[in-house]
């Protein structure tokens, strides 16, 4: 088993026929993941070859769903045009969009954030700006590599992209049920929260490895709710304890205010709620081998 | 991007935010012109990025034109808190302020909407009234589609306890600055303090923006960028669209993705602590690819700071393989070289992931003399630091 994705999960693609999403889509079907269509209006009813795989192109996601039984999307067209991507995902009530896409505008993010509440929350959000999800040996949805590691115990939630490659790479022989990079932007569909929840429900992950980064209080509410509710260990990495005030650090929502989102404040949190903290990635790695190897 | 004083202002007019005149100058004679515009009196106000202005003497009242040439000259130059004052708003004098207010509509992360937050109590800083009297800041959430209309802004002045006679116009001003809020894509526009003045008029008195700078695409925004305070080699990259942040270290820090590059820097800074506390340089994430050309570009910002002794590049093969990569920093180093630019600065380069092993090979067979490998994180970031504390 593992969370939200698996070998039966079949995907279509927003953007496949743009470079980003063929090159990433080529990589998909070659870790196994079952790609059903495109979407691209312009292009409907085309047929794009990856080797010998032929992907059927459709004119929007509803008739793409009602043509594969496709039950999750991933979101690679530019950050002009993602909102009304990721609108016409929730109108389709799709259970799962993943989005890709950086650079997105806050006030886009926010609206249709706004607008999957209003539409009943059917479609679970990833991102935006996050590497997507993987389901190792099963399905990968997104831009991470997938043969950096291997299925295993280990659930993974992490706000950056290449931290999530690093430490999947380090923790290669243990393995993964899921690893899902859930983005750094400031709004972002799910959460810390939402992994955790799913991990400790998901019989097949027996430690959780979460992954933040400074800014906001995500990692802060993500240690109140391990308090409470996780009984897994979860292992826990932040990064950015360098970085000044008022400088934005790569991801939009990476940025100090004030005394609000430092690192130190979220290892603090994480701590008091029986998370063990690494000072880098690969003291981190350690010390999920510690628990598990034990 | 946050914006001046005076750029808030000039958005605040153009969605009908009430506001008082006042234009931006930067030598101390425009100041003459631009009071005698004024009617013969104004305030010259310094154009900083930084609160306590006001406190620091950047705040001055001028009854005639040549008063304002003076304090304007006072202003121009002077520095508070670090910020250089390159400009002057030369503003009309206020009205008998009666009451001041505060409203502002900003983004909320942690419910993922907009927030609106409202005081009666305005006039200094709003974490300070909320922290002494939590009961008189109200806090209303935004629907990011539903926005604020006339109920919703009354909703906003209730629950403020804004006083009857000026309910009306604090509306106004709640609709209209929500205009600015959405039309600009700002994730933050303040107004403190928002005065009634004698006349019972409501004004913006002064106002604090920030833009998303992920939505200039949509946006003319040429004008509102602060070219003069930008650290010219913040400028360089930024030229080259590299995502760069200059610190205030000796290791020169080059990476792939943000969050491996901010864990980069931290661990660089705790190996510094054995090392003479050396630090690092600044923030540099080359993205993905990492091709020869955006290596050499990243390669020639941070070895054009003066402050770098050694430098860390610190890349993980994921989609990109690290024998790509490593031809990627060969052919950079030859491309600097091609270039006339001189490479003295030892790197360390540890690289990882896919394809690690042919790409370490990339760099022991190019044998080049100011290249070293090392094949763990903590261990680069060690010897890199190590580097830059031999070299200071």
């Amino acid at each position: 088993m593992a969370i939200w994705l698996d070998k039966d999960s079949k995907v279509i693609v927003q953007g496949m026929t743009g470079a980003t999403g063929m090159k990433h889509t080529k990589l998909m079907l070659g870790d196994g993941t079952n790609v059903v269509g495109g979407v691209n209006p312009r292009k409907a009813g085309q047929k794009v070859d990856f080797d010998g795989t032929e992907v059927p192109v459709f004119g929007t996601v509803k008739e793409a769903i009602e043509a594969t039984g496709a039950n999750v999307s991933v979101i690679f067209v530019p950050e002009k045009f993602t909102k009304d991507a990721v609108v016409e995902a929730i109108d389709a009530e799709i259970p799962l969009a993943v989005v890709i896409t950086e650079g997105i505008a806050v006030h886009d993010s926010a609206s249709f954030w706004a607008y999957a509440g209003k539409k009943g929350n059917k479609t679970r959000i990833i991102g935006p700006n996050c590497p997507g999800i993987i389901t190792p040996g099963q399905s990968n949805v997104g831009i991470i590599p997938g043969d950096i590691t291997k299925p295993g115990r280990i659930g993974l939630v992490s706000k950056s992209g290449t931290l999530t490659y690093q430490m999947m790479y380090e923790l290669r022989e243990i393995g993964f049920s899921t690893a899902v990079g859930i983005g750094g932007d400031p709004i972002i569909g799910t959460t810390h929260i939402d992994a955790l929840a799913a991990f400790e429900a998901d019989p097949e992950t027996d430690l959780i490895v979460m992954i933040g980064e400074i800014g906001g209080d995500a990692e802060e509410r993500a240690a109140d709710f391990i308090a409470k509710n996780v009984t897994k260990p979860v292992v826990g990495y932040v990064a950015g304890f360098t970085a000044p005030e008022g400088k934005t650090m790569g991801h939009a929502g990476a940025i100090v205010s004030g005394s609000s989102g430092t690192a130190q404040a979220k290892k603090e949190a994480l701590e008091a709620a029986g998370v063990k903290v690494g000072k880098t990635p690969t003291e981190t790695a350690k010390l999920a081998r510690e628990i598990l190897g034990g | 991007m946050d914006l001046f004083e005076y750029q808030a202002r000039d958005l605040f007019a153009k969605h009908d935010v009430p506001v008082l005149a006042g234009e931006v100058i930067d030598t101390p004679e425009a100041a003459r012109a631009a009071t005698e515009r004024l009617g013969g009196k104004s305030v010259v106000k310094a154009q900083v990025k930084v609160g306590g202005r006001g406190k620091a003497g950047g705040v001055k009242l001028a009854a005639t034109a040549d008063e304002a040439v003076a304090r304007a000259t006072d202003i121009l130059g002077m520095d508070i808190k670090g910020h250089t004052v390159h400009k002057v708003m030369i503003a009309e004098t206020a009205p008998e302020i009666l009451e001041e207010y505060y409203v502002s509509f900003l983004l909320d992360r942690a419910n993922r909407t907009f927030l609106s937050i409202a005081s009666v109590e305005g006039g200094m800083e709003i974490e300070e009234v909320a922290a002494t009297r939590p009961e008189a800041v109200a806090k209303i959430a935004i629907d990011a589609i539903d926005g604020v209309d006339e109920a919703k802004a009354r909703e906003i002045v209730e629950a403020a306890k804004f006083p009857a006679e000026v309910a009306d116009k604090v509306v106004n001003v709640l609709i209209t600055l929500w205009d600015t809020f959405i039309k600009s894509d700002a994730l933050l526009v303040e107004v403190n303090p928002l005065a009634k003045v004698a006349s019972g008029d409501v004004i913006a008195l002064d106002g604090k923006v920030s833009l998303d700078d992920n939505a200039e695409f949509r946006h003319d925004w040429d004008e509102l960028h602060d070219k003069a305070a930008a650290n010219p080699l913040e400028a360089a990259a930024k030229e080259k669209n590299l995502n760069y942040v200059k610190l205030d270290g000796e290791v020169g820090i080059i990476g792939n993705g943000a969050g491996l590059v901010m864990s980069t820097l931290d661990v660089v800074a705790y190996a510094g602590e054995n090392h003479g506390n050396v630090k690092p340089a600044n923030f540099l994430d080359i993205g993905g690819g990492a091709s020869a050309q955006v290596m050499a570009n990243g390669l020639e910002i941070i070895l054009g700071d003066p402050d770098v002794k050694s430098v860390f590049v610190n890349v993980f093969g994921g989609i990109t393989a690290c024998d790509e990569v490593a031809n990627g920093i060969v052919q950079a180093l030859k491309l600097l070289e091609d270039r006339g630019e001189e490479v003295t600065k030892p790197l360390v380069v540890r690289l990882d992931g896919n394809n690690a092993e042919l790409g370490r090979q990339i760099l022991t067979d190019a044998n080049h003399p100011l290249v070293q490998r090392v094949d763990t994180m903590d261990g680069a970031a060690d010897k890199a630091a190590e580097l830059a504390h031999a070299a200071k």
